[in-house]
């Protein structure tokens, strides 16, 4: 669909999350995708699942190697599976899970942030329950 | 402006052509489009709530109160057998929106079925794991780590369990009432709720398991 006098395609209206564009996309297509996602989150979880026992790594970088995996796995199951993409017809979609993921890191990050902190200025347990005897 | 504008009729009598309407009608989102929008900001709402049980875990994880830490309950090949589970899930239910728009029964009710087994699956191993846990005294009231552990990890796996649910009405439906406009809504929404609850597990099965054996 275009416009006549500018050539311009016009607008042709938003995606529900969840839904591929149908036109010309063949069943066959849609299987592929979805095994090229089970594929990609298949092999982040065995990395994954490695490298929490291996010894072969340099041990205090497997936490942060887990969560990027983890982060990385997340992004292969909101494209391949839930077909959250950054093509403009699904830019609801995608401002909607920017908020979400806005809120969810203040939550996570901010808890970890104040608790940390609390836990460093305050007395140990220990003391406190001998104080309370 | 016969074909690009809509004529407006006003209380006066008077007609105005107006170009714009053209995109103020193209713009009206179809039903399927504003529901499946809707239970998608619902399903992103859901996981703020998740974020918040994944703080508290992580807040209060080193609080063991001389009890079982993670690294000495858990269970890592059950994890995997539960993530495994989850994965294959995923794809069979990504296998039944296929058949479901491409009208294959075959596909469809093949790929809910495999989807209700590999899900009912997964709540067994998970209830299998907890009673284990409750048993060996690791119950939810021994400390805080393990009552935000029991919080965390339960309401994901409540979840998984109307997920079912939702999953029998939905082969139910199909079945009654054919591959209708608004049961394929529904369907919609399934997969979402479905799909967004593998992204929760692939937190839980980082956050808690993986980062509970590795610290």
């Amino acid at each position: 669909m275009s416009d006549d006098e500018t050539g311009v395609p016009l607008y042709e209206g938003d995606i529900a999350p969840g839904d591929e564009r149908a036109d010309g996309t063949e069943i066959v297509e849609g299987i592929r995708g979805y095994l090229i996602g089970l594929g990609l989150s298949v092999a982040a979880t065995v990395v994954a699942f490695y490298l929490s026992g291996t010894s072969l790594v340099w041990q205090p970088s497997i936490p942060a190697a887990l969560i990027v995996l983890a982060i990385a796995q997340i992004g292969v199951h909101i494209v391949f599976f839930l077909h959250i993409t950054t093509r403009p017809d699904s830019i609801n979609n995608v401002m909607a899970l920017t908020f979400g993921v806005f809120i969810v890191f203040v939550l996570i990050v901010g808890s970890i942030w104040i608790m940390t902190h609390l836990n460093h200025n305050m007395i140990p347990m220990e003391r406190l329950m001998q104080m309370q005897r | 402006m016969s074909v690009a504008g809509t004529h407006f009729g006003f209380a006066d009598g008077a007609v105005a052509d107006v170009p714009v309407a053209v995109h103020a009608e193209r713009s009206v989102a179809s039903r399927r489009i504003v529901t499946a929008f809707g239970f998608w900001v619902f399903l992103l709402s859901d996981v703020v709530m998740f974020s918040a049980f994944f703080a508290t875990y992580v807040v209060l994880v080193d609080m063991t109160a001389d009890g079982p830490s993670g690294k000495d309950v858990f269970n890592l090949s059950t994890v995997a057998l539960e993530t495994g589970c989850l994965l294959l899930s995923s794809f069979s239910c990504g296998m039944a929106s296929l058949g479901a728009r491409a009208r294959s029964n075959f596909m469809y009710y093949g790929g809910m079925i495999a989807t209700f087994l590999l899900g009912a699956a997964f709540v067994l191993l998970e209830i299998r794991d907890f009673t284990g846990l409750v048993a060996q005294g690791a119950g939810p009231s021994r400390s805080a780590f393990l009552s935000a552990y029991f919080a965390l990890v339960g309401c994901h796996g409540l979840h998984v369990t109307m997920g079912l649910l939702f999953l029998l009405t939905m082969i139910a439906q199909v079945y009654a009432k054919g591959y209708r406009a608004d049961i394929l809504r529904r369907l919609l929404c399934f997969a979402l709720f479905w799909h967004t609850l593998d992204i929760i597990w692939v937190g839980i099965f980082t956050v808690v398991y993986l980062l509970g054996v590795a610290r």
